[in-house]
């Protein structure tokens, strides 16, 4: 049981972490119908800029400031790069954006060096968040923080007691996301500037002959999408590792996760954020082989098959393909996602 | 200055041609082909800076033959492909001598193209030395003539790790976690192969390859051992796949203990920390408290780049290599390979044999345990107040294990 709520948490975490970058990417697609390569880049930017600044203004500044810088760079590349090539179509601007990744990730190593960094969370980050005590006899219990190690030996040896501790870092990461997730609701739905960003998403040009800026509404979502890619950055980069490697691994499974939810369906992003995350967390976990599970549905393998490397081959060794085996489905039985509501 | 040093050498490699010491002065150059960015880099790149440390040590009156040693390091991105490229590029700069260990995939490449290429280029034969990759097909069914192992093989890894758990009443459940490639998967091959012989009470509750230097987070795989009983991990995990992976433990609050090859190696000791004391034991050639000369020198390493040096191999590899060139009295690396062929050299723990047979190092190895430093055991990696301390020594003929190996050799 300890077992399932862990793995659960584990792949809530992750699947809420994911979101906080897709959310951005959906956005940016949905408003100006750019899909963003560089996105991942400006997730690993905001872990790089909030490792720096967490050294010179400790972690808390830092995890405020580095979206902030991250998102201020996003908008900056909007404003004079983006927006330049905005008239020759949609290829260049695909092109443009896949070119920002390579050069992000050159100056990264430049500047940052090849090898991960030692991004630290803070102290009070650093130890579990609460611990769940699974007592052979007294059952499931679940207390606030650390156990103390005496809780979690048995004097007895017929008993067996499981202390399974949950990070607070992980913990956290859920909090802001979910934080996240309420205040982009709050302010597209509940707002004045939400409403323009919605109006500018289907009738941009009706928002222009009303007097807004258009222009200027398309730079500040680049740019909060950005931030929000950094603010995932400081926290994903502090939980796991910081390195160059960082925005290419979490970058295509961030495609993954927009195209499957729906192209510019924030919830849809948010459905298939959490589904890939606990999908991947899980599969780890089963160790069913095609062959079992074959013969489980009454199809035998043949001998030959089964002592066959792909006989053997069990659902945690492909564990790590199964994010795009499940886009290539979506894409052959429901092209436009789970929540799109655009026919591709 | 460089080219003209170099002509001075060349004057007196003329000058002393025909005497007795033909190789005196001459410099040695040797390129590393290794991983020095990703996952994995920060490995690659402490043991580049350990050959460069030692080549300062064993150049001119540091070795029997009086010759320089130059290293210089290429990155392969621990990519079999890329090395193959390094490879390629080092040979065209005129280097005869290539050393790399990070990964068995690549150790594999590297010894069939550069048994292909001595083959094809007679004249232009060049060595591989190779310092870590541990896939015992390197010294039995894919073995070259122009390969020298100098770590010690999973088989002789695992013989003297499965003897000493043999030994540990209170290991009921065991689970294997490797990376999925040539090195986790006979590592699982020998734990299973060795547990069944020495202690086939002992029950392998779970068998699990993760995907090398790409998993950044092992909480889903710790949630697993911990819901299978393990009371024991035995893993070849290195670098962040150790290290990522303790860090998990620590966090999932998985007690039991781990038995490993690289816990020793850079990451790792911090992650265990405190944490890890009596839980974590390594199965290695050598250890952090040698004492003697090795202490020393291990001083100046970490004073110099405020870094462990831990891998001995590096300087088993210069003093075999002088012996040889000694003997061979030339840095040709036909005659030296001749030379190394079944040398003996007294090394820093005791006398060591580069086997005629499969060329694999006949070396002591050593079962250590994560523990508090001492005043008898002082060397504390990364400064985390904790030491790998022996808690026992498999000499050569115990370490020793048999090969399949029917190498060709030049005519």
């Amino acid at each position: 049981m300890e077992f399932f709520i862990i793995s659960m948490l584990n792949g809530l975490s992750y699947g809420l972490l994911l979101f906080m970058l897709s959310s951005g990417l959906t956005l940016i697609f949905s408003m100006m119908g750019v899909l963003n390569f560089a996105h991942a880049s400006f997730y690993m930017l905001g872990a790089y800029i909030g490792y720096t600044l967490s050294g010179v203004l400790g972690f808390w500044p830092a995890l405020v400031l580095a979206p902030l810088l991250t998102g201020a760079l996003g908008a900056l590349f909007e404003r004079y790069c983006l927006r330049r090539v905005h008239p020759f179509g949609h290829v260049p601007e695909l092109l443009i954006t896949f070119g920002l990744t390579y050069v992000v990730l050159e100056v990264v190593q430049l500047l940052w060096g090849r090898i991960a960094v030692d991004f630290a969370p803070p102290p009070a980050l650093q130890g579990p968040a609460f611990t769940l005590v699974n007592h052979s006899v007294e059952g499931l219990r679940w207390v606030w923080g650390a156990v103390p190690l005496t809780l979690c030996s048995a004097a007895d040896a017929s008993l067996r007691i499981v202390c399974s501790p949950f990070p607070a870092t992980r913990g956290f990461m859920m909090l802001v996301a979910l934080a996240m997730l309420l205040s982009l609701w709050l302010l597209l739905t509940r707002t004045r500037i939400g409403l323009v960003i919605q109006a500018a998403l289907t009738h941009p040009d009706a928002v222009q002959a009303l007097g807004h800026n258009v222009p200027r509404v398309f730079m500040l979502v680049f740019g909060a999408g950005a931030a929000l890619a950094g603010l995932a950055g400081v926290i994903g980069g502090s939980t796991f590792l910081t390195e160059p490697a960082m925005a290419a691994t979490v970058g295509s499974i961030v495609f993954v996760v927009v195209v499957v939810g729906g192209l510019g369906s924030l919830s849809g992003a948010f459905i298939a954020s959490l589904l890939i995350g606990v999908v991947q967390t899980f599969a780890v976990a089963l160790d069913y082989s095609v062959g079992s599970v074959l013969a489980a549905w009454g199809l035998g393998l043949s001998p030959a098959w089964q002592a066959s490397s792909l006989g053997h081959l069990t659902i945690a060794q492909v564990a790590p393909i199964l994010p795009y085996l499940l886009l290539v489905l979506i894409l052959i039985f429901r092209p436009r996602g789970l929540l799109g509501t655009r026919d591709a | 200055m460089r080219k003209s040093s170099h002509i001075l050498i060349a004057a007196l490699a003329v000058a002393f041609a025909g005497s007795a010491l033909a190789q005196k002065g001459e410099v040695v150059k040797m390129v590393r082909i290794d991983a020095q960015s990703g996952l994995l880099g920060p490995v690659g790149v402490n043991q580049l800076k350990s050959y460069q440390f030692f080549a300062e040590k064993f150049s001119g009156k540091g070795n029997p033959a009086g010759v320089t040693f130059e290293v210089t390091g290429i990155d392969n991105k621990l990519s079999p492909t890329e090395s193959l490229n390094a490879l390629k590029s080092a040979i065209d700069q005129g280097v005869r001598y290539i050393i790399q260990g990070n990964g068995s995939s690549v150790a594999l490449a590297l010894t069939d193209a550069i048994t292909k290429h001595n083959e094809r280029n007679p004249g232009k034969e060049v060595l591989f030395l190779n310092d870590a990759a541990v896939d015992p097909d390197l010294t039995n069914s894919k073995c070259s003539y122009w390969h020298f192992r100098f770590d010690a093989d999973t088989s002789m890894k695992m013989e003297a790790m499965s003897s000493f758990m043999a030994e540990q009443k209170d290991i009921k459940k065991v689970y294997i976690l490797g990376q999925n490639y040539s090195h986790g998967v006979q590592v699982a091959k020998y734990t299973k192969e060795t547990l069944a012989r020495k202690r086939p009470d002992i029950q392998i509750v779970g068998e699990d390859l993760h995907p090398l230097a790409q998993v950044r987070d092992f909480a889903p795989y710790i949630a697993k051992i911990k819901a299978s009983g393990a009371d024991t991990v035995v893993t070849g995990n290195w670098g962040s796949d150790l290290s990522l992976l303790v860090k998990a433990a620590n966090e999932g609050g998985y007690t039991g203990n781990f038995y490993t090859y690289y816990a020793g190696v850079t990451g790792t000791p911090t992650a265990m920390g405190t944490n890890g004391a009596g839980k974590v034991y390594q199965i290695a050639y050598s250890h952090y408290n040698m004492g003697g000369q090795m202490d020393k020198w291990m001083a100046e390493f970490k004073a110099k780049y405020n870094d462990d040096f831990y891998t001995g191999s590096v300087i088993r590899i210069y003093e075999t290599l002088g012996a040889a060139m000694a003997k061979a009295k030339s840095t040709d690396p036909v005659k030296v390979a001749a030379a190394l062929d079944g040398i003996r050299v007294d090394s820093f723990n005791g006398e060591v044999e580069m086997r005629k047979l499969d060329h694999q190092l006949q070396q002591p190895l050593y079962m250590t345990v994560w523990q508090k430093a001492d005043k008898k055991y002082p060397y504390s990696p990364e400064n985390t107040g904790m030491t790998l301390v022996p808690v026992k020594t498999y000499p050569n003929y115990v370490s020793s294990t048999p090969t399949s190996c029917q190498m060709k050799r030049p005519s």
